[in-house]
């Protein structure tokens, strides 16, 4: 069943004279509980597609269907509610609120966006610290962990409202290589235990091995799809 | 509600110095205010206290036509004994007025026996006037201020007293001209000195109605003013506008009012430094406000400018506009909370300690006035409200600005 379709997606950016044309016709589809990533050279539009298909950004021309509901047409407030409710972010340098300690970045997204019960939050935020190998880091402060715990406590976050998909830009860029190969093992434990989709953008080979669908883009246009470790080429 | 509380007061702790001075300088302008308004609301209180109730009383009427000339003192603008009776039925109909005062204001020569003066006279009823204007017998600097004034005997300024060389139980003589022209001369005892007050009438000296009555020869009632004491000086307005309605309707064959009532803001020069302490007042404020309205944006201003990433993040997954928009009004709103709380609690500690150091201070020719500086609580209430809203106001342009943020720009924000 695919979370994700993407039909002539276009995206375009006017800046005065200048016309950009990000994403210039894209079509795509990714199966829920998917490990996929993105390549493509700086500017070839993966941050762009991601945010897209994060409803961030809305495309300028094309279908883009997010677990069953078209998120091209949604306002601000909509599109705030559908990511809040379906899509987790895991971002490069992490993000994690400096001012909240571990546990409280992880509930933030139940407390504030989904407004869970304090008791039902309480065991989703250990279950999911349990899961990402911080339950006893939850009283730290951010400045007080590693770039790879943070990263841990990133992932919990995105994945702690039970969201369909989760969109890493980038996730192992600040990362060291054994620390990298771990995120990415434990997203895809992730993946595993929960049935979570991972998308990725990213330039990072260890990523992109894992990934069992690579699409890659070339000036705003996919070049090819294949399987990660050797797949099929389209 | 509690979280966005949490996470506003640790972005607060997390600027300790900023968060620091602003709310010391949202105290400054609390504590400013908060001083002005008790200093120079319990200075207005008591000037006018002393006005209202040892001079003036609340409202005065008069025959038309009197105040325009009352600086020669006319005795042919007195009430006559129809017009008395007509006011003092028209008073009897307010429940706002306490009791009034019948006067004859006059002007004399002052003789010692061996040097003349002029002196300006209000001739009274004792008992009517101590109930009119009790805080007059507290004037009476020597002799006897019980009963205030009998008959054969004279109340006079200290400055006349000083200059004339008379003291407490001397013969004087008054002589005045009645409005025919005649001169008659009256001879009266000195009962007490009476301390001068800023404002008209402040430095008169005060005679028994009956002994005017004698000295300007007349033969029936004859009324120069008729001074009033409400039972609350907050119902002035109202009671002028019913006195004025009501006394206004009796005209004189020429169609013309009979009688002109005035409060004791048209008849004192002070009501004029009372405005201006207002003036003052409101002006202290405006400023108050402009310092909070200014360190408040600025703060949240950089707030948020210091966040952008943070907004985009939190953006991102998923908080909605309005929440956003909360999270940077609560920390606006918190600050104003803590400078005013701080401010409120230093004010109210300087005015007792001002209060228990009896501070005192002279106004013109008083001497020895005691401070005594209150506020009341509507007084703080306002002010509080005020700073807390304006902290608020203040804030909604940088969290309308977090809260419209574009979540890709903000991510992107180094």
């Amino acid at each position: 069943m695919s979370l994700v379709v993407a039909k002539k997606l276009k995206k375009t950016y006017i800046a005065g004279d200048i016309t950009v044309n990000a994403i210039q016709g894209v079509d795509f589809s990714i199966e829920s509980a998917s490990f996929v990533s993105f390549v493509g050279p700086s500017g070839s539009g993966k941050s762009t597609l991601l945010n897209m298909i994060g409803c961030l950004d809305p495309p300028t021309e094309g279908a883009l269907q997010v677990a069953d509901s078209d998120i091209t047409r949604l306002d601000r407030r909509e599109a705030a509610r559908f990511r809040g409710e379906n899509i987790g972010f895991v971002f490069q340098d992490f993000n994690l609120i400096p001012v909240l300690t571990v546990f409280e970045n992880v509930e933030y997204p139940l407390q504030m966006v989904q407004n869970w019960p304090a008791s039902k939050r309480r065991k989703r935020v250990q279950d999911l610290l349990g899961a990402v190998g911080m339950a006893d880091q939850g009283n730290k402060y951010p400045s007080q962990i590693s770039g790879g715990q943070k990263q841990r406590v990133a992932v919990a976050r995105a994945l702690v409202t039970n969201a369909k998909l989760v969109l890493a830009d980038e996730p192992t860029a600040n990362l060291d290589r054994t620390t990298a190969t771990r995120i990415i093992d434990l997203m895809k434990n992730m993946r595993d235990e929960f049935g979570t989709t991972f998308i990725f953008s990213t330039h990072d080979p260890k990523v992109v091995k894992n990934a069992e669908i690579i699409y890659t883009l070339e000036d705003g246009r996919l070049k090819e799809s294949r399987s990660g470790n050797g797949g099929h080429h389209v | 509600m509690y979280n966005i509380f949490k996470l506003a007061v640790r972005n607060l702790k997390r600027y300790k110095r900023r968060t620091f001075l602003t709310s010391m300088l949202i105290t400054l302008g609390v504590v400013a205010v908060l001083l002005f308004v008790s200093i120079s609301g319990s200075f207005k209180a008591m000037m006018i206290g002393q006005i209202t109730d040892s001079m003036l009383g609340h409202l005065q009427i008069h025959r038309k036509g009197y105040l325009a000339s009352i600086d020669s003192l006319p005795l042919n603008r007195n009430l006559n004994a129809k017009q008395v009776a007509k006011v003092e039925q028209v008073l009897a109909d307010i429940d706002a007025v306490d009791t009034y005062s019948m006067r004859i204001k006059l002007g004399a020569m002052f003789s010692n026996f061996v040097e003349t003066t002029n002196i300006r006279l209000n001739a009274v009823l004792p008992e009517q006037e101590l109930n009119t204007v009790p805080l007059l017998s507290e004037r009476i600097v020597q002799g006897q201020a019980a009963g205030l004034i009998e008959k054969g005997e004279i109340l006079i300024p200290e400055l006349i007293a000083k200059g004339m060389k008379v003291k407490v139980g001397d013969s004087i003589v008054l002589v005045a001209n009645n409005k025919d022209g005649s001169v008659n001369g009256l001879t009266l005892q000195v009962r007490g000195i009476l301390e001068g007050i800023s404002g008209p009438g402040g430095r008169d000296g005060v005679i028994h109605l009956e002994d005017a009555k004698t000295l300007l020869r007349f033969t029936g009632v004859e009324i120069s003013e008729i001074a009033i004491r409400l039972k609350n000086m907050n119902h002035l307005p109202q009671t002028f506008a019913d006195l004025t309605a009501k006394l206004s309707s009796i005209k004189n064959q020429q169609g013309q009012p009979v009688f002109e009532v005035h409060t004791w803001e048209k008849l004192s020069p002070f009501f004029n430094i009372a405005k201006m302490i207002d003036l003052m007042t409101f002006f202290i404020r405006i400023m108050l406000v402009a310092i909070v309205l200014v360190s408040i944006m600025n703060v949240m201003i950089m707030a948020v400018y210091e966040r952008i990433n943070e907004i985009g993040t939190i953006a991102a997954i998923g908080t909605l506009p309005a929440r956003i928009l909360g999270i940077f009004m609560v920390e606006g709103f918190l600050l104003g909370v803590l400078g005013t709380a701080i401010g409120t609690i230093i004010s109210l500690i300087t005015i007792t300690i001002m209060n228990a150091s009896k501070i005192s201070f002279d106004f013109g020719r008083q001497t020895g006035l005691l401070l005594a500086p209150t506020i009341s609580a509507g007084e703080v209430i306002v002010v509080v409200l005020t700073v807390i809203g304006i902290a608020v106001v203040a804030s909604l342009q940088p969290a309308y600005k977090a809260a419209k943020m574009d979540p890709i720009a903000a991510l992107r924000h180094v």
